[in-house]
């Protein structure tokens, strides 16, 4: 039989330490929905993603019974709506949104991404249109979730989406004022972007994924701090805290791995891969920030966070990738400033500033993700933003991401609101000496040396 | 179909018949029972049989959870699989 302790250890995991799946994510491709005529389009649209994902739901319920394990969020992920864009012969591009918004409130999925368009090395046909009417599609839908990948290691960084990403970034925001700017906080700008990531708000699904696939994400910083928390591992030395968080994620995985296979066959989908990363919530105890403290660090930010998070992100992996047949998406530890207990507190105390947070992302799985910065911050300085965000990425082959909230109205000492998930964020301060002569240059930032490994 | 039922809680009488009773009203065979005390804090562990439950298996999770706030305790019905894949290798 099964091993007492191994069960209440687990059920444990779940009832006190906040273990869950985060996310399983159902990638469609649209690629076949294409229509010059944008109606038919969105009307191609909706029907093939209801048709896919009428079940979604209802079979994601089941294994969470089956299992006693809560699946928090089930959510969708298109094909880059740019790419259908381009074949439509009309401007009114938001209608895809609408068409988008509604296949989500039909399925129940609280989230649908993929308003999206890859700009990386240019702009296509559509991509200008799709990216300009972002912040009416955010402003006017719920559940819609957009992103935009303006630069790669191979292919350098997209200057002029740079410059076009700091005005939609504030465009967002100043559309959605009287609800706390929340726009902004459903736009990702990547470098690097991975076409399977199953997390919003930066899931698409890319070109050369298949048809329809199940992607699913795991949770469960909580139960790494708990882990770390005990009276035996405050003896460990770095070595072994780092074969402590392997051995944790690992066990988080095979869960994920689990309730991916299952989701899959029932659902007569492809499974895709697990993402392992470590996603926090605003949930006490749930966070990122305090497993780093729990490393030994007074708060997060302080002198040595880089090297605690460069620790937590490769023991994640490690753990991970044994428990599971396919790993993919962003894998790693997310530190989104809103969504984490423990990152919100160190942000009010002033020891975590964007700069640390920027070094932090050298290292973490994706980048400055749910910051709030002050309202009146200029676009040239949010441009410059994704600018050495991106650049970090392209030098180090890895996914990096914006997601900053300029909280119009708001300054220093005042905070958004979001609940639930999303959290509260204070408002941090930023460096706004100009970088507009920079950013106004426009062209193409070159490929690094890294990219040329053929 | 295999499934691991706990039940934990306060120590008191008659735990472990209104537990397996109900298991036999729904046609659950328990193939295992282990059970420990500590501190007052009652811990149980079985292994049951549900390919022959009469009920739907999440309806059966449903009605063992409200057993369990009826009596005071917290009762989980999850598949093994769970814990195998979690716990072993």
């Amino acid at each position: 039989m099964l091993n007492t302790n191994d069960i209440l250890e687990t059920i444990n995991m779940i009832e006190n330490e906040n273990l869950d799946i985060r996310t399983v994510t159902m990638g469609i491709s649209l690629l076949d929905c294409i229509d010059s005529d944008i109606d038919k389009a969105c009307e191609k649209v909706y029907d093939k993603i209801t048709r896919y994902a009428y079940n979604l739901i209802p079979v994601c319920e089941e294994i969470e019974k089956k299992y006693g394990i809560p699946i928090v969020n089930k959510r969708i992920s298109v094909t880059p709506i740019a790419m259908l864009a381009s074949a439509c012969q009309t401007s009114n591009i938001v209608k895809f949104a609408f068409a988008l918004e509604k296949a989500a409130k039909t399925v129940g999925v609280n989230f649908i991404g993929g308003y999206s368009a890859l700009v990386q090395k240019g702009f296509a046909n559509g991509d200008y249109a799709l990216i300009e009417s972002i912040p009416e599609a955010l402003a006017t839908t719920d559940r819609v979730c957009s992103s935009v990948n303006i630069g790669s290691t191979k292919t350098g960084i997209n200057m002029n989406a740079v410059k076009m990403m700091g005005e939609i970034v504030r465009k967002s925001a100043e559309l959605t004022a009287d609800r706390e700017s929340v726009g902004a906080s459903k736009l990702v700008v990547f470098c690097n972007a991975p076409e399977d990531n199953p997390f919003m708000a930066g899931a698409f699904h890319g070109a050369g994924e298949p048809d329809c696939v199940i992607n699913v994400g795991v949770s469960g910083p909580g139960v790494v701090r708990s882990a770390l928390s005990t009276p035996q591992a405050k003896k460990l030395d770095i070595t072994g805290v780092a074969d402590l968080v392997k051995r944790t994620a690992f066990k988080i995985t095979r869960m994920g791995q689990l309730v991916a296979m299952e989701a899959s066959e029932r659902l007569g989908v492809q499974f895709g891969i697990v993402d392992l990363s470590l996603a926090p919530t605003p949930a006490i105890g749930d966070s990122v920030a305090n497993i780093l403290e729990e490393m030994g660090l007074e708060t997060c930010g302080c002198c040595g966070t880089t090297a605690c998070l460069a620790l937590l992100n490769d023991a994640v992996k490690k753990g991970g990738v044994m428990a599971s047949s396919h790993v993919g998406g962003l894998s790693g530890a997310f530190i989104p400033v809103s969504e984490d207990d423990g990152m919100i507190k160190a942000a009010q105390k002033g020891v975590l500033t964007i700069e640390k947070l920027e070094a932090m992302t050298a290292v973490c799985s994706v980048g400055l993700d749910m910051i709030a910065i002050p309202g009146d911050t200029p676009a040239e300085v949010i441009s410059a933003i994704i600018a050495d965000e991106a650049a970090i990425g392209m030098v180090n082959f890895k996914t990096t991401a914006v997601r900053v909230i300029p909280a119009i109205g708001k300054t220093i000492g005042d905070s958004v609101n979001y609940g639930g998930l999303f959290g509260s964020a204070p408002i941090m301060r930023v460096n706004t000496a100009s970088p507009a002569e920079f950013i106004n240059r426009g062209g193409q930032l070159p490929a690094p040396m890294q990219a040329l490994k053929n | 179909m295999k499934a691991v039922i706990s039940v934990i809680g306060k120590d008191t009488v008659g735990i472990l018949a209104k537990v397996s009773s109900k298991c036999a009203d729904y046609g659950v065979n328990i193939d295992d029972v282990t059970q420990t005390v500590m501190q007052d804090i009652f811990t149980m562990i079985m292994l049951a049989d549900v390919s022959n439950c009469k009920i739907d298996f999440n309806k059966f999770s449903d009605e063992m959870q409200s057993l369990g706030e009826e009596m005071g305790m917290k009762i989980h019905v999850m598949h093994e699989d769970i814990f195998n894949s979690m716990h072993r290798i």
